[in-house]
């Protein structure tokens, strides 16, 4: 009996006890991972915060982390300004969310469409598409700002949001990770719909789809946090299909009497992808799994 | 004649083959189309369009290597911009790799409930927007700024820097925010592939006398993770060599004395203000090849790890 307990004293011990740590080295690690953590999170906390502040507090110092009294102003003085102006704010969100949702989804669908056949048949033409597609993730798109210019004005696309939304569609990252996921579909999986005679494209929409959800959620956040921000460059003149962004940038030519409605639209640009992220990190983390390149 | 024939029994087992995967092909069209219209073409167009003189009104007018010429030969500020760019390519590349390297390498010791809390906030920066303004507030010139009220209250400097218009700090200040917005994708793919290690590895290695986490880092966890840390190499490469919305928006566009110029600011310049689509195709072709060239030699010199 004391024998017993003592062995399974002995194997919890073992099993709590980590390999190759030492505790002086769980304490450095400590100390560097909260400096850092500071320094990465102070920014986003003092915008939060500040979006939250009266202008009296905004410009207090030593400056306060939180806010006292915590008001909407920044947020009804936004409102204001923007109503006041020849657009309503409204407008430029609905710009926004437009721009964002049909891009969004349009990516994730479009490209796990043509990453299913890449990841898993062999058919004339498919590794020279592949190779362009990882040569492409080694250059920014800015490269291809101007014949894209070019290309969306020869299509009659100028001035409108098909002219942000269909490149966006076509992002070769979100191909490129949902192809490296959907490798690991087992093929068995796709043999026994066949036999049971579903078509190729049931068995995409029906059994690949559903398996590879984790990687959606990665294809939109990548793509939302970029659409989400766009102000519409050179392709969108037009005050009323301006998005959310450009619409800051005019309220931030305002400078510092303005921080506090700066703060609030920075405050609602940031809260909605943190917040998707917080939600969906697992299974964003667990699609990276699977990133690794040759 | 044989070989006619043979071509002709190539081609028709050929289009036999593509046939059979006919809805191979019709899945792909929509991505493909686009992706060629907006990704692959325009890099050629790119190419085509620099030797020429071209500013949308005018049909394009060939001019042969003028333009590059006049980029590499005659053209200042195309210089001050090219070292810019190096600069804070050189620095921000390999910091915000090996930061993303270290940190999530670092978390991954933590429990899951505190490391789910970490990647947060590390990877928050990246995706939240224009959040990165608050940095003006921080680098304001005057008073107010965070940066110089601490400063001049520990009693460091007795007047206020401006940060943001004086050209000895501005690199740094991009630098600094670069790297703070630098831990993205990269950062997630590594997290995953420390995750993905074999545990068991550690185990064998122990036994095999690997003594601390330095040498278990060097002799199992690199090695099995090599694929994430390509992946995250040309992600940091690509993104380290485009820098040019953090510099616009915090110390302007064009900034005093160009100081924080950079290629891609030097591109829309020409691009999107003068309209000499030709001038800025050839930048835009420069900058290509530059990042192509460091993302292949990058990649030949990461392959050999462990070997």
């Amino acid at each position: 009996m004391q024998n017993l307990i003592e062995q399974i004293k002995n194997r919890k011990y073992r099993k709590k006890k980590r390999i190759n740590r030492s505790k002086g080295g769980d304490i450095a690690l400590f100390i560097i991972l909260a400096l850092f953590g500071v320094f990465s999170a102070f920014p986003l906390i003092m915008t939060a915060s500040n979006a939250f502040k009266p202008l009296d507090e905004l410009f207090l110092f030593p400056p306060r982390l939180l806010p006292r009294n915590i008001t909407f102003d920044n947020f009804r003085d936004l409102s204001e300004l923007m109503s006041n102006s020849w657009i309503p704010f409204t407008r430029y969100f609905f710009n926004t969310i437009l721009i964002t949702v049909l891009g969004t989804l349009g990516h994730v669908l479009i490209a796990s469409m043509a990453a299913y056949p890449l990841a898993k048949y062999k058919f004339p033409g498919r590794t020279i598409i592949f190779t362009l597609v990882v040569y492409s993730l080694m250059f920014a798109p800015q490269v291809t700002a101007t014949p894209n210019y070019i290309i969306i004005s020869g299509l009659g696309l100028v001035d409108n949001p098909a002219a942000i939304i269909l490149p966006a569609i076509a992002s070769s990252l979100g191909l490129y990770l949902m192809k490296q996921f959907m490798e690991q579909i087992p093929d068995e999986l796709i043999e026994s719909a066949k036999i049971d005679g579903a078509s190729e494209y049931r068995i995409f929409f029906q059994i690949v789809m559903p398996l590879v959800k984790p990687a959606w959620l990665t294809l939109i956040i990548l793509l939302f946090q970029r659409l989400w921000i766009t102000d519409g460059g050179s392709f969108i003149f037009s005050e009323e299909l301006k998005p959310v962004s450009y619409a800051l940038r005019q309220i931030a030519q305002g400078t510092i009497e303005r921080a506090g409605t700066i703060a609030a639209v920075s405050f609602i640009m940031m809260i909605v992808p943190v917040t998707f992220f917080i939600f969906s990190q697992s299974r964003i983390v667990e699609t990276f799994s699977h990133s690794g390149m040759k | 004649m044989q070989s006619k024939i043979d071509m002709k029994v190539k081609r028709q087992l050929l289009w036999k083959e593509m046939k059979k995967n006919k809805h191979n092909y019709v899945l792909m069209a929509p991505y493909v189309i686009l992706f060629l219209t907006f990704t692959i073409i325009p890099v050629f167009m790119s190419l085509g369009i620099s030797f020429t003189y071209f500013n949308l009104l005018e049909s394009p007018r060939f001019i042969g290597l003028d333009n590059y010429t006049k980029l590499l030969l005659e053209d200042d500020i195309f210089v001050i911009s090219l070292k810019n760019t190096l600069i804070l390519a050189v620095v921000t590349g390999p910091v915000s790799y090996l930061l993303a390297f270290v940190f999530a390498w670092l978390i991954n010791e933590l429990k899951p409930k505190l490391r789910a809390f970490m990647t947060l906030i590390f990877y928050a920066p990246s995706i939240s927007g224009n959040a990165f303004l608050i940095w003006l507030l921080i680098f304001s010139g005057d008073v107010h700024g965070y940066a110089n009220a601490i400063l001049m209250n520990l009693g460091f400097i007795d007047n206020p820097i401006l940060w943001l218009k004086d050209p000895d700090y501005m690199l740094f200040i991009i630098i600094l925010v670069q790297l703070w917005l630098s831990l993205g994708v990269s950062f997630l793919a590594f997290i995953a592939g420390l995750q993905s290690v074999d545990k068991t590895l550690y185990e064998a290695g122990a036994i095999d006398g690997i003594k601390n986490r330095w040498q278990e880092l060097w002799f199992i966890t690199l090695p099995s993770m090599k694929p994430q840390l390509l992946f995250g190499a040309v992600m940091q490469i690509t993104t380290s060599l485009a820098i040019a919305e953090v510099s616009m928006q915090l110390v302007g566009f064009p900034s005093i004395q160009y100081a924080g110029h950079t290629i891609v600011t030097h591109l829309i310049d020409y691009g999107s203000t003068r309209f000499d689509l030709g001038y800025a195709s050839a930048i835009a072709t420069l900058l290509f090849l530059i990042m192509m060239s460091a993302n292949i030699i990058v990649r030949s010199i990461l392959r050999r790890v462990g070997e």
